[in-house]
């Protein structure tokens, strides 16, 4: 079994289409109970709305703020899942069930599993330590 | 044939054996690139050993040993491969047991070959990535003459197919026949990526010919392949016929000076009439089972117009059964002009029109090639002039623009108004 994080993209609609949107709320219900059920469901949540998000760097110590999101896309992140599936089919089959599939765009990412991150941190010299921490 | 027994034998069992070691070594050891590189050293081993030993008597079991052992010496170093101590296991086991190996038996080859078909064929890499990853763990062709075929640099084919590999391994797609609910799009889909293979070989103009021959046939070994995996499906029979129908014409198709010769001035004597019959045998085959597809409506078009007297009515029926099918202005072109040959240019003038007010043909240079050439037949030549005029402003090759001012030239010969 793996971890894929699913990122859900959507444009921002008026009032009006955000209210369809709304109305569709118990068909997530009954997907999320479905994956709950079958033990799939690792985590999902949704954002606040892009104009609520800010972005900084940090380049020769100084910080930086902008106000909105990392890149002007006209599809934003607006929520995601974690999902554990046996293999990428089946995460594209749950991701498929998602309502918002249908007017969004649902990137699929496997998640970098714990074991590998942390053998990652070893060849780069993190003491044993230090990785107890990482993950 | 090279003449040097050691290096035929190499190259034979590279062209027989190496995918079906390759798909059952990707099942066994769990990783695609480990597998690949593991058959690779097998291959560059056999070199000196069977020059120091003389050819083995089963030189495909030799190789599978071989690359199940490169396998487990790569394993034992691979630290990042998931579940790297089950797949060692399984490995050691099935080396131990490999003094009296029972050679794998037929359908477990099949479906590893059927695995890594639609692996490398899984609609979540790109196309071009599809494209090539089968070529190169299924056909024999190397990177490089992929790479040649398609016209980019080596490099960039190489990492094409790296990442793609990477892709499967990171992404966790299924080394497996998909499930019966998800098998008929899968399936059309690496038949669209086999087709598209053959296209590739076949369409094209440019590039190293040999090599463009060279996907022709990888093309119809994969078809052919498919046949024996899927035997149960009409639409695999049918694309097997239409390539094989289309390539048996392939040394008529260009002159002595390499120019591109027309189906109806094509010397007949040229066509390759196994290929013709060993397409029509499958076609046959395909339509008995009763599943009507596109591929099998291509090939019955392709047979028609093999025909000494082309049954264009009927050609023109098969397009329309084509259309509604898969609905393209492209393929109702065709159609237009197989009723124009039917029933004479008014009845495709006639069609026509609704194609002409397309938008998304404004630009297609066929359309107004064969509009110039319905108003030619009917006597309309100042309304072919301009067609013409059209059409050959929107051609880029040469060799059509050449043919499209000469039937211009003689319209005015005709004189016209």
């Amino acid at each position: 079994m793996s971890q894929y994080m699913l990122l859900l993209y959507a444009e921002t609609v008026d009032e009006a289409g955000q209210a369809a949107r709304e109305a569709e709320l118990p068909l997530f219900a009954e997907l999320h109970k479905s994956l709950r059920e079958a033990g799939l469901l690792v985590a999902v949540q949704p954002l606040r709305s892009v104009e609520s998000a800010t972005s900084i760097r940090v380049r020769d110590r100084e910080l930086e703020i902008i106000d909105g999101p990392f890149a002007e896309t006209k599809e934003h992140l607006v929520g995601y899942y974690i999902l554990e599936c046996a293999d990428l089919d089946e995460a594209l089959k749950h991701a498929a069930r998602v309502p918002l599939a249908r007017y969004g765009t649902i990137e699929v990412r496997p998640l970098l599993p714990h074991e590998e991150w942390i053998a990652q941190a070893r060849r780069a010299g993190t003491d044993d330590e230090a990785v107890k921490h990482l993950a | 044939v090279s003449g040097d027994p050691v290096s035929d034998a190499i190259a034979q069992a590279f062209r027989e054996d190496r995918a079906i070691v390759l798909a059952t070594l990707i099942r066994q050891a769990g990783d695609f690139q480990l597998a690949e590189d593991a058959v690779q050293d097998a291959f560059e081993a056999a070199v000196s050993a069977w020059r120091r030993d003389g050819v083995p008597a089963n030189p495909a079991a030799w190789i599978t040993t071989a690359s199940r052992r490169r396998a487990i010496d790569r394993l034992r170093r691979a630290e990042a491969i998931a579940s790297r101590a089950e797949r060692l296991g399984e490995l050691l086991r099935l080396d131990a047991q490999v003094e009296d190996e029972p050679m794998d038996d037929e359908s477990t080859i099949s479906d590893d070959r059927l695995r890594l078909l639609f692996t490398c064929c899984h609609p979540a890499l790109a196309l071009p990535a599809r494209v090539a990853l089968t070529l190169r763990a299924l056909g024999g062709l190397t990177t490089g003459e992929i790479a040649r075929a398609f016209l980019v640099a080596e490099p960039t084919m190489g990492k094409r197919i790296v990442r793609a590999k990477r892709k499967i391994a990171e992404a966790g797609i299924p080394y497996r026949v998909p499930p019966d609910d998800e098998l008929p799009d899968r399936l059309r889909g690496v038949l669209r990526v086999v087709y598209l293979i053959f296209n590739e070989g076949y369409a094209a103009t440019e590039g190293d010919r040999l090599v463009r021959e060279e996907l022709c046939d990888e093309a119809i070994r994969l078809g052919d392949l498919l046949t024996q995996l899927m035997p149960d499906d009409a639409e695999v029979w049918g694309l097997s016929a239409l390539m094989l129908l289309h390539d048996a014409r392939r040394a008529a198709r260009v002159d002595a000076d390499g120019r591109f010769v027309a189906l109806g001035e094509q010397d007949r004597s040229l066509w390759d009439q196994e290929r013709i019959a060993a397409g029509l045998a499958r076609l046959e085959r395909a339509i008995r089972m009763r599943r009507p597809g596109e591929y099998q409506l291509q090939a019955a078009i392709a047979a028609l117009q093999l025909a000494e007297r082309t049954d264009w009515a009927q050609i023109a029926a098969l397009y329309g059964a084509l259309v509604r099918l898969n609905p393209s202005p492209v393929v109702e072109l065709n159609r237009v002009v197989a009723v124009a040959m039917a029933d004479g240019p008014a009845a495709g003038l006639e069609l026509l029109e609704p194609l002409l007010e397309e938008p998304a043909l404004e630009r297609y240079q066929p359309l107004h090639a064969a509009h110039a050439d319905l108003l030619r037949r009917a006597d309309d030549a100042d309304g072919a002039a301009l067609a013409y005029e059209r059409a050959i402003a929107l051609t880029t090759n040469a060799v059509e623009r050449a043919e499209l001012e000469r039937r211009r030239n003689a319209l005015s010969r005709r004189g016209r108004r």
